[in-house]
């Protein structure tokens, strides 16, 4: 039943094909301002933050591609959810059959496996077109960055889970969801890769949830990480929000019950 | 840096709260406001009255939106907060690369917070003011700019100030904290033409950024699905002039010199502040060109907007 939400998100974000188009053109536009700061960046500094100048523009080529993906600034299901949740929805889903954090997650598992094909895929040829860049040959590697991508697709969803649970107490979503874009674009590596964050703000943020989204995925790509403690890192982050999401959701419909919706 | 949807998602949250009631009560004054206007006056319509009414259209639902933002003041006051943090991350990712080097595409950090300062400040004077505009592909989507149609005042007007977001003043403030350290640390050889410069590229930038706005939601208009392509001129080109022209590709350059001429906004006439030469042969004189191209971008802006909404037709829905 999960996998036919999940194809319904699916079908439902393919529906808009001139918004995906305009994201696609939209990403290539930044990823070209950025790929050009960067070139200028390494050029003063080649190897900064252990990437030779094609891994890093390899990286701007692929966050712009898992920028709508990992809905780093936001615009997944948590929208809708919390909606739901300030006009009482919720109740009605309360009384569904089904797991409100499975069913959400089914939803935004269509979302970002459309996201990958639709807005994924063309950024990336088009900086390979453009720029020289140091993508592998080998499959595996390619499998092994999809597994990366999964498991940060994970954290991203149970972070944005909280942050729309967080509804149930706020009432109006707009705070919490502004700060969880604005630290998510800084903490993913969206704006720099984390490894060129200097000193011990570089080690804070690589330890942060964010750094699944865009730096984990990249670093295994680009073979400047191992696949497994990657995954180990980016699966106990997911497991813990996830769990976490888990008891705020049992406090709060407990909540909406007394409220009475 | 890379963020074309936090309008969106920004934007996006107002929403909810108080829409039905503050509609009803743009409605009320937008009426009270018609019934002002007389027959005879109709038919004296010329480009200065329209502006007029445009003005005073906008400013009547601009100071609605304020009252009612201001009925939340704690809210006003967090949103206004992010609304700077947001784009101070933009310079923080600036400081971070300084803070491995020395100089970016031959700039030193004073220099590049000088052209982030002004662009920043341009950019923030049109969003505040026309920043809603990029709402239009929503408005035609959802048939809501009917409803605009037929109230007595220009709908470019009223589309403009929908939404009158204070906040936005947020990234002013940034912009020009920023601009405010760049000319304090720099070792400008100050001239009365430069400092007057200064003022005169704020407003023709503001300008510039506004027609691109303006634009860009006429192109909706057709491609009504499309707020992205937008953003990507409006914030795209904002990012775009943070940096020096010299790290950027020459065609880019051009492209943003010649094609949307984003480059007088501060590129141009800030380098001839600088002192520094522009990587394309241009005569000195075009750094005192923007007041004169942001003329001719608001009239082509104007042009395009008349177009976009003769070529209308309702969804019909």
């Amino acid at each position: 039943m999960y996998g036919a939400v999940a194809a319904g998100a699916f079908r439902r974000y393919a529906t808009y094909r001139v918004a995906t188009a305009a994201g696609m053109f939209t990403n290539t536009v930044f990823g070209l301002i950025l790929a050009y700061t960067y070139i200028a960046l390494w050029d003063e500094r080649p190897h900064l933050g252990g990437y030779d100048q094609a891994q890093a523009l390899t990286y701007v080529w692929l966050g712009q591609s898992l920028l709508a993906v990992m809905a780093v600034m936001g615009g997944g299901f948590e929208d809708e959810l919390i909606e739901r949740i300030r006009t009482g929805d919720i109740a009605i889903d309360l009384y569904r059959p089904v797991d409100l954090q499975l069913w959400w997650l089914a939803q935004d598992a269509g979302r970002a496996l459309f996201q990958l094909a639709g807005r994924g895929v063309v950024p990336l040829v088009f900086g390979a077109l453009v720029f020289d860049l140091a993508l592998p040959a080998d499959p595996w590697t390619w499998a092994a960055f999809l597994v990366a991508v999964v498991l940060g697709l994970a954290v991203s969803f149970s972070i944005r889970y909280l942050v729309a649970l967080s509804a149930f107490w706020l009432l109006d979503g707009a705070g919490a969801v502004q700060i969880a874009w604005i630290a998510g674009l800084f903490c993913s590596g969206m704006t720099l890769p984390l490894n060129v964050f200097p000193g011990a703000l570089g080690e804070f943020v690589r330890a942060l949830p964010w750094s699944s989204l865009i730096q984990a995925p990249a670093d295994v790509l680009l073979g400047r990480a191992a696949p497994l403690p990657t995954y180990a890192f980016q699966a106990g982050w997911a497991v813990a929000l996830l769990t976490l999401g888990r008891l705020i959701q049992s406090v709060a419909t407990r909540r909406v019950v007394v409220q009475g919706g | 840096m890379a963020s074309p949807a936090r309008t969106e998602a920004a934007d996006g949250r107002e929403d909810g709260q108080g829409q039905g009631r503050e509609n009803g009560r743009e409605n009320g004054r937008a009426k009270a406001y018609g019934g002002q206007e007389t027959y005879g006056q109709e038919r004296a319509y010329g480009a200065y009255a329209r502006a007029r009414d445009g003005l005073r259209a906008y400013r009547m639902i601009a100071a609605m939106w304020i009252r009612s933002t201001m009925a939340y003041r704690a809210s006003f006051t967090m949103t206004m907060l992010a609304n700077f943090a947001a784009t101070a991350l933009d310079f923080a990712t600036i400081l971070l690369m300084f803070s491995h080097v020395d100089r970016l595409g031959g700039y030193s950090l004073p220099e590049v917070a000088f052209l982030y300062g002004i662009a920043g400040t341009a950019f923030g004077l049109a969003d505040l003011s026309v920043g809603s505009v990029d709402r239009l592909g929503r408005r035609v989507r959802d048939g809501t700019l009917d409803t605009l149609l037929v109230r007595p005042a220009p709908v470019l007007a009223q589309v403009a100030a929908d939404r009158f977001a204070l906040r936005r003043l947020g990234r002013i403030t940034q912009g020009l904290l920023v601009l405010g350290y760049a000319i304090a640390v720099l070792d400008i050889a100050w001239t009365p033409l430069k400092v007057l410069l200064l003022p005169v590229m704020l407003l023709s930038g503001g300008a510039i950024f506004a027609a691109v706005f303006v634009g860009g939601a006429a192109f909706q208009f057709v491609a009504q699905d499309a707020a992205e392509v937008q953003s990507s001129f409006t914030y795209g080109g904002g990012t775009l002039l943070q940096y020096p022209p010299t790290v950027f590709a020459k065609d880019l350059v051009r492209g943003v010199t010649f094609v949307v001429p984003i480059a007088f906004v501060n590129w141009l006439p800030a380098l001839y502040v600088l002192g520094r030469p522009y990587p394309l042969d241009l005569p000195t004189w075009v750094a005192f060109t923007p007041p004169l191209v942001a003329a001719g971008c608001c009239a082509l802006a104007g042009l395009a907007w008349r177009a976009g909404l003769r070529s209308y037709r309702s969804t019909g829905s």
